[in-house]
């Protein structure tokens, strides 16, 4: 690890301030201080931002949530009105790593983390990501975990945030502020595509500081759910996820947003099978029918083909299990 | 660039005075500048549970925790959980039932444990409760909920079955939470 300094701070300004060069925030510490260790992050200074006001989670005037972008993953997830009224977000996060970690990680730390990409973690191998240029070793290596949607060439990761999954089904904005004032991104745009440029994982500008992250208030979300498929029981990163809300009337939908995770560099937005669905039948054919619609645009890796029915099935399943009666 | 701080360590209601380097984990101040060898150092990245401590009385990792981000928090290590020289009924069932066999992972069994229990009577979910939703009774505390919210914590030695019983125990004698 490279030394650095370290500063906490209790005021936004003070966080802004100390917080571009070679500057890096500090939430949990669960995915930057593991990165320092392997040395593919090596700030000069750490920020901690724990103890900036910003760890509430409060009601907005539509009905829906405001998180604290330093709010624990734990709080988060035990949080009575995220229980309540988005109960895929709290299983997200609870299906996301440890007791231990859930305790540490924030959810500004959470919607950062970089990619599990082994290459990504190594040092010695290409990886543009974290190198510029330098290949990827991933696409002609091991990438049975890797994406099948939306990929390009220069990178193959995928991004491994659970609760970034539902936050992008429940259409969250993240909000935050950088020294010449705030601004707020839809989660469904913070991840860019990744292109030939794998090494710019956000739309965040340089030095921001995430504050919050918005639910807006609906109807629907609490009647939503979040599975995930992985290669063991528990404390595992997803092989395929998926957040769901679906709202049935008489047989027919009438709201519906599917989220999938595991599959590419973003959350995935199931966007051509949520219209697919819209004002049609709720049937377990149609549902089927839905998740092919959206993986059509599949492009399995030679290793990673298992994805696209296990992710079509799971999809159809989920939506099954919320068109039953209440 | 300041590399270095002399900061406060509170372990086990001991205040410590310390000079370290902000590279030093709060696992290896423990052990290596302070003698608390009871957290154990298993994989150094999070991901096996032998460091757990308690921060504040929530089960952590110390591996991952820069001790400098810890000051101003109470650390409890597995020496401070029999505080007055008396075993925790946890500690008790881990040594009546057989919670361990080698011992490696013992310490982070049980401060996990520990955590997890508060955790639970404060009413948290797990990703096994069927129903998340806070309105409805709180669900009952099984084999399945317990191996759910331990899965941070690895066994070499495969004492589980033994793990889960013991905690199961504990958990079940009224008014004890570890
Ligand atoms: C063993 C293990 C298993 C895991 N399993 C899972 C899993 O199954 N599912 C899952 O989703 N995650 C999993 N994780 C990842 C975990 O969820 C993340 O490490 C955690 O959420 C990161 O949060 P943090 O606060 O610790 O971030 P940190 O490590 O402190 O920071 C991460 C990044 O975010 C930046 N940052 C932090 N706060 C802010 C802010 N407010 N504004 C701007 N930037 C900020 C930091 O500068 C850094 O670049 C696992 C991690 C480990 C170690
Ligand atoms: S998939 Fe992306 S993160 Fe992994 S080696 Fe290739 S470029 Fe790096
Ligand atoms: S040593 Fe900390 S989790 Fe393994
Ligand atoms: S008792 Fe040996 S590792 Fe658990």
């Amino acid at each position: 690890m490279k030394e650095f300094a370290y500063r906490r701070v209790t005021e936004i300004r003070d966080a802004l301030a100390a917080g571009h060069g070679g500057a890096r925030y500090l939430g949990g510490g669960t995915n930057l201080v593991d990165l320092m260790k392997c040395g593919v992050e090596t700030p000069t200074q750490l920020v901690d931002v724990r103890f900036l006001p910003l760890g509430e989670i409060r009601e907005t005037p539509d009905g829906g949530l405001a998180i604290g972008a330093t709010t624990t993953n734990s709080d988060l997830a035990a949080h009575p009105e995220v229980r309540r009224r988005y109960p895929a977000l709290s299983q997200a996060v609870l299906a996301g790593a440890s007791g231990q970690l859930r305790n540490m990680a924030t959810v500004g730390g959470n919607l950062m983390q970089r990619t599990r990409c082994a290459y990504f973690a190594d040092p010695s191998q290409a990886c543009n990501k974290r190198d510029p240029g330098s290949g990827c070793a991933a696409i002609r290596g091991a990438h049975h975990n890797h994406a099948v949607l939306g990929w390009s060439p220069s990178c193959v990761a995928t991004h491994a945030s659970d609760m970034a999954v539902a936050l992008a089904a429940f259409d969250a904005v993240v909000r935050y502020e950088t020294l010449d004032g705030g601004a707020e991104i839809p989660l469904e745009r913070f991840y860019p595509p990744v292109g030939d440029t794998p090494e710019r994982e956000t739309e965040l500008p340089a030095g921001a500081l995430i504050t919050e992250v918005v639910l807006p208030g609906s109807a629907v979300a609490p009647r939503s759910r979040y599975r995930k498929v992985r290669e063991r029981a528990s404390y595992a990163f997803a092989t395929v996820s998926v957040a769901a809300h679906l709202e049935v009337s008489r047989g027919t939908v009438r709201s519906v947003r599917i989220a999938l995770g595991g599959v590419a560099s973003r959350p995935w937005r199931a966007r051509a099978a949520e219209s697919f669905l819209l004002d049609g039948p709720a049937t377990a054919d149609r549902f089927r029918a839905a998740a092919e619609t959206e993986l059509a645009a599949a492009a399995p890796l030679p290793g990673n083909g298992y994805k696209v029915p296990l992710a079509r099935n799971l999809i159809a399943a989920v939506l099954a299990d919320l068109a039953e009666p209440y | 660039m300041t590399t270095r701080s002399t900061i406060s360590l509170r372990v086990n209601d001991v205040t410590h005075r310390l000079c370290l380097d902000h590279r030093r984990t709060l696992l290896d101040a423990l052990r290596e500048d302070l003698g608390h060898t009871g957290p154990k150092k298993g994989c150094d990245q999070g991901q096996c549970g032998a460091c757990t401590v308690l921060l504040d009385g929530r089960r952590v990792v110390s591996c991952l925790t820069l001790a400098v981000a810890a000051e101003g928090a109470e650390i409890t290590t597995v020496e401070g959980l029999a505080a007055d020289g008396e075993l925790r009924p946890i500690q008790e069932a881990f040594v009546r039932l057989d919670g361990f066999q080698c011992g490696y992972c013992t310490s982070g069994q049980l401060c996990s444990a520990v955590g997890m229990l508060a955790e639970r009577a404060a009413g948290w979910p797990s990703a096994v409760t069927a129903d998340v939703s806070p309105d409805g009774p709180v669900a009952e505390l099984d084999a399945a909920e317990v191996r759910e919210r331990m899965s941070g914590n690895l066994c070499r030695c495969g004492a589980y079955p033994s793990i889960v019983h013991a905690i199961l125990e504990t958990a079940a004698r009224d008014g004890v939470t570890g």
